[in-house]
């Protein structure tokens, strides 16, 4: 990969589903059918009870910002200062993210605020699930 | 109080770091050795155990000249370094061999070669696929992620936070060989160019030359070495994640919790027993979640505690006297110059000496909040 080109990544046999997912517009976490646990990032069993009957199940798309910084130097594809966050789904999971639609500044990104997914086509097999603030109109 | 579970008979730092553009990683780890084998009094042929990280501990043993019958290359980051001080004392227990070379060398600043970073990572790994499309760029927007969170639980503010390094500066105002020793202010900290909010660059640790050796053995032969011993009195290890991003808890490392509980149990000491300590600080945070997480105070009091003066020179627990990483060097896997300090102190040798140091702890961590290793010596047998 170029240095300047922005990362891609790759859907293994593993993580295919949730690539599937993004790609259609669904943000998919995985369910133990046993002990009901949710989680990410994907794997085929249930990292809580260890059973492998566990499905994926589409998340509402809401979250709430659970932390965050904002990268002052470039990095490939992104125009700095831009943020770097961790979201906690309403599902329980937490999963980087970027914060998109808002100023990328201290006082416009504030701890727990109420955020939704959006989506970022990046090829024709990766989609990103980035977020934005709830009530944004995108 | 448990006995000596082995004892380091010989430990040395490169003959330069900071910039030493004139020696390779490899030779930076070998320069490191021969310091340490002739602290110790012996050569590499009595060497039989060797381990290190960031370089191939097999082209490592025979560059030197060392035979090894133990062989440890764990590599987990910046404790591996403690990690292989645990291992060993197990080895020896054990009878695998008698006398262990542990090195670290890396070429921080000159990058001869720069240190292992795998970048890009594989785009197949969760790493790849989950955190770095985000726009990771490198240790400062990873490591950091948690502090927004830890800083709003316990109403920590900013300038609380810029006491870390302000507090470590006047360390290393006190040791010589510290890359950086003017001291600084808590607007200096906080007016520093911005990396990735809410650090300045003051919060994060340089990048530099250099490495360190350490010679352990079986403490029953610490005596036949010409110097002062300092004995393994306790070892813990714990990991925890490699994705910052899924740490269970960003107030509060389970990895350091549990490695830092292991090595408290291991040597059967309570927090009064010591008289100084060493944690691992690429960035101004991880001195305040490492006193919380190893016990030395209560949850959301270590910033209170450090910018009370409790740590500083002159404080009831010295905390990173030779500057830290912040201050003193920071070579990409700091592990080992903790070590070197605690060893440092309770020899009774410090630039910034504790007086009458006898109990130390250098407390690890690898990757990002990954993994921990926490090591306990004494000058000592308990």
């Amino acid at each position: 990969m170029d240095k300047g080109t922005r990362y891609v990544p790759t859907a293994t046999p593993e993580t295919k589903h949730f690539w599937d997912g993004t790609r259609q517009g669904r943000l998919l976490v995985q369910q133990c059918r046993q002990c009901e646990h949710t989680y990410f990032p994907p794997r085929p069993f249930c990292c809580k009870c260890g059973s492998r009957d566990v499905a994926p199940i589409e998340c509402s798309g809401r979250a709430h910002l659970y932390s965050y910084v904002i990268n002052h130097r470039a990095a490939p594809g992104f125009e700095a200062p831009y943020s770097i966050a961790v979201v906690e789904l309403e599902e329980g999971p937490r999963m980087m993210t970027n914060i998109v639609n808002v100023p990328q500044t201290p006082e416009a990104l504030v701890l727990d605020m109420p955020l939704r997914v959006t989506f970022k086509e990046l090829t024709g097999e990766i989609t990103l699930p980035l977020f934005e603030p709830e009530g944004v109109a995108s | 109080m448990s006995k000596a579970q082995a004892a380091i008979v010989g430990a040395a730092e490169t003959t330069r770091i900071g910039v030493v553009p004139d020696m390779s990683q490899l030779q930076l780890h070998a320069d490191a050795a021969l310091n340490a084998l002739a602290d110790a009094g012996i050569t590499a042929r009595q060497i039989d155990g060797i381990a290190t990280a960031g370089e191939d501990p097999v082209l490592l043993a025979h560059y030197l000249g060392v035979k090894p019958t133990w062989i440890d290359g764990t590599a987990v980051g910046g404790c591996s370094f403690m990690m292989h001080v645990r291992h060993a004392i197990a080895a020896i227990r054990q009878g695998l061999c008698s006398t262990v070379l542990v090195t670290h060398g890396e070429s921080g600043k000159s990058r001869l070669p720069a240190p292992y970073f795998p970048w890009p990572p594989q785009p197949m790994s969760l790493f790849g696929q989950f955190e770095a499309p985000f726009g990771i760029a490198g240790a400062p927007t990873m490591f950091t992620m948690p502090v927004l969170r830890y800083l709003k639980t316990y109403g920590i503010t900013l300038e609380k936070l810029a006491m870390v390094p302000v507090i470590q500066r006047q360390w290393a105002a006190l040791n010589p060989k510290a890359t950086f020793k003017d001291p600084i202010t808590v607007s200096d900290v906080l007016g520093a160019r911005m990396v990735a909010y809410p650090f300045t660059l003051l919060m994060c640790c340089p990048q530099t030359d250099g490495g360190g050796a350490l010679i352990i053995t079986a403490a029953e032969r610490a005596a036949d070495f010409p110097t002062k011993p300092v004995y393994v009195l306790g070892a813990g290890e714990a990991s925890e994640t490699t994705m910052i991003s899924q740490m269970e808890d960003f107030n509060s490392s389970a990895a350091f919790r549990n490695s830092g509980a292991a090595a408290f149990r291991d040597a059967g000491i309570s927090h009064s027993d010591v008289d100084h300590l060493m944690i691992y600080d690429a960035f101004a945070h991880l001195p305040l979640y490492g006193l919380e997480d190893l016990g030395f105070c209560g949850r959301g009091e270590a910033a209170d505690m450090i910018a009370g003066g409790h740590t500083a020179p002159g404080g009831s627990l010295p905390v990173n006297t030779n500057g830290g990483g912040l201050s003193y060097m920071h070579s990409g896997m700091y592990g080992m110059y903790a070590l070197q300090e605690s060893v440092r102190q309770v020899r009774g040798i410090a630039p910034a000496q504790v007086p009458n140091a006898k109990i130390s702890i250098a407390h690890g961590v690898g990757g990002m909040f990954s993994v921990s290793s926490t090591i306990v010596l004494g000058n000592v047998v308990p």
